[in-house]
């Protein structure tokens, strides 16, 4: 389960990392930010969302063993 | 002068931290090395996080920014948000588990149970000392060239040579001595206290000094309408396979040895949730300013409407530095300062202890046995060999002509090449010890050759065939242990048994 779910957003994110459609879009969002910059910062908080899940949902099974064994020693 | 003073109280502050997590070290080189696997949640996340933002994240990346504008910050920072994350949970949790399992304190501790190889460690050490030596120029040179830059004319009459600045001779000298005495007083435990002092100190500065020259520009619009245009986009600047061969470059934190020793601190598999959650935001809460304050270095001015901020032919290192100098005042400068100094002794002190266990677990206790020396003569010779890496490392920042940026892409180019061999040892059974050395000698073999055609770093746009050097070096690390170990003999049962024994 774990292994399936980051791979797949692994690669997801990875392609919309390659952001071509901006390389030469010059718009300033709110007259600060450059919509390349704007779009890697939307980036960014996906990517700690995708974290956010497989820490919820994709937790390793492995590790829950390696903490239970570790706590009955 | 206000400056230099704020960030000597900041260093007396870390002085005073170092002392008392010294009243809680247990006097053992288990605790001096790995903290005696106690660490959580918070203090590992920032120690973790500390440790991977240095002067590359903030001198270097304001440089960059001013040099190639904002795509600085989709070539490294952001897809480091996804692939640091990466590492921490593919690379960094087994690790821990098969660490605390097998007791190692050392990535080659690692490499050698797995691979069944004594040798393999002496073939490893002077590569990842080697690695780490570039890595700590990084974090003095950074140091140096911003309170050279900041306290310009502050002090005339003692500094005449440097224009009255504080020479970077002499920051990078007390920096590595403050950072000595903490790491001397406590360990990895220091470390990891210092490194989550260091961590909410650079943010909060960070954002500071965002604000007050943004403020000095005439507000955030005004700063970015007078930044050069060209600089807003990639198109110019980076093409699109430098841009996609860049993202190998954030695998290297799965081989960094301070980071496999952070690793190792962790006191459960529970402690590393929140690193992989909030590392992400917390690479975007320390680039964008810096990014930012990069790009606006590109058209700023002085009050008077006219005078650049930044003169023309001014070195990428220095634009952080002259920002904050030129636009802030002197107390908010100090701060800054101060702040900038903590980002980057957060990462050396985690160097510093990662490299004395290296020199002390792997080639001195290895090679003369585990009876041999007490655990305080231990202590001592971790302490001796680090003072000479730093010694070592000092004598270089004297002659040292790149860019802060393009150093710290060599480095960990260098440590990237080497993924590889990490991820087959973990998750593949068929990689042998045969391929373990393949894949080390052909990592460091196109290391150097292509760092020796790229006229040693000096050339910052060497490029091969249009991709970045350290993709070649991965693809030949990867060919190496794959092509190798298919060809021979394969690990114990044994072997196997201990490391695949779960499902890691």
């Amino acid at each position: 389960m774990s292994k399936g779910v980051v791979i797949t957003f692994m690669l997801v994110l990875f392609v919309l990392h390659q952001d071509f459609w901006l390389r030469d879009d010059a718009t300033l969002i709110l007259g600060i930010l450059p919509i390349g910059l704007a779009y890697h910062m939307a980036f960014t908080a996906v990517a700690a969302i995708a974290w956010l899940v497989t820490v919820r949902f994709a937790w390793p099974k492995y590790l829950v063993e390696e903490e239970n064994e570790g706590n009955e020693q | 002068m206000t400056q230099t003073l704020i960030v000597v109280v900041y260093l007396i502050l870390l002085l005073v931290l170092g002392y008392i997590s010294s009243r809680l070290f247990r006097g053992n080189s288990n605790d001096y090395f790995v903290a005696s696997r106690s660490i959580g949640p918070l203090v590992l996340f920032m120690s973790i996080f500390g440790t991977t933002m240095t002067a590359f994240a903030m001198v270097g990346s304001t440089g960059e920014s001013y040099r190639v504008g904002i795509a600085t910050y989709g070539k490294v920072a952001s897809s480091s948000a996804l692939i640091h994350s990466a590492c921490f949970f593919l690379v960094g949790l087994p690790l821990w588990a098969l660490g605390k399992r097998n007791g190692f304190h050392t990535q080659i501790e690692f490499f050698r149970a797995r691979f069944e190889s004594s040798k393999l460690g002496y073939l490893l050490f002077p590569i990842l000392v080697g690695l780490i030596i570039p890595y700590l120029l990084v974090g003095l040179m950074g140091a140096g060239s911003v309170m050279h830059g900041v306290t310009r004319g502050a002090f005339p009459e003692i500094f005449t040579s440097t224009g009255g600045a504080v020479p970077p001779w002499l920051t990078m000298l007390v920096i590595s001595c403050v950072v000595l005495y903490y790491i001397f007083a406590g360990g990895v435990r220091s470390a990891a206290w210092a490194n989550t002092f260091q961590t909410c100190v650079f943010i909060v500065m960070g954002f500071i000094a965002f604000v007050t020259i943004s403020s000095k520009l005439g507000g955030m619009q005004a700063a970015s309408a007078m930044a050069d245009p060209g600089k807003a986009v990639r198109a110019g600047n980076l093409t699109e396979m430098q841009f996609l061969s860049y993202c190998f470059i954030p695998l290297s934190v799965g081989m960094f040895p301070h980071l496999f020793q952070n690793c190792l601190t962790a006191k459960s598999a529970k402690s590393f949730r929140l690193t992989l959650v909030a590392h992400p935001i917390a690479i975007m809460i320390t680039w964008i300013p810096c990014i930012l304050i990069g790009l606006w270095a590109t058209g700023a001015v002085m009050p008077d409407g006219v005078t650049p901020v930044i003169p023309e032919g001014t070195s990428p290192n220095a634009v952080l530095g002259m920002m904050v100098g030129k636009l802030a005042t002197p107390i908010i400068g100090g701060l800054v300062t101060a702040g900038i100094m903590a980002a980057i002794m957060s990462s050396l002190d985690s160097q510093f202890v990662a490299v004395g266990t290296m020199f002390t677990k792997d080639i001195v206790v290895h090679f003369f046995g585990i009876d041999r020396f007490s655990e305080k003569q231990k202590v001592l010779l971790a302490r001796g060999f680090i003072c000479t890496i730093v010694f070592v490392t000092y004598l270089f920042t004297l002659a040292e002509p790149r860019s802060v940026f393009s150093l710290g892409i060599w480095c960990f180019s260098g440590f990237a090449g080497l993924f590889p061999l990490v991820f087959a040892a973990i998750y593949w059974r068929k990689a042998t010890k045969a391929g373990a050395y393949a894949a080390v000698i052909g990592s460091a073999l196109s290391w150097f050759i292509l760092f020796r055609e790229s006229d040693y770093g000096a050339n910052g746009s060497y490029l091969v065939g249009g991709v970045m050097p350290v993709a070649v070096i991965f693809v030949a690390c990867a060919i190496c242990m794959v092509v190798v170990s298919l060809f021979t003999q394969a690990p114990s049962q044994d072997t196997l048994d201990k490391f695949f024994k779960k499902k890691v």
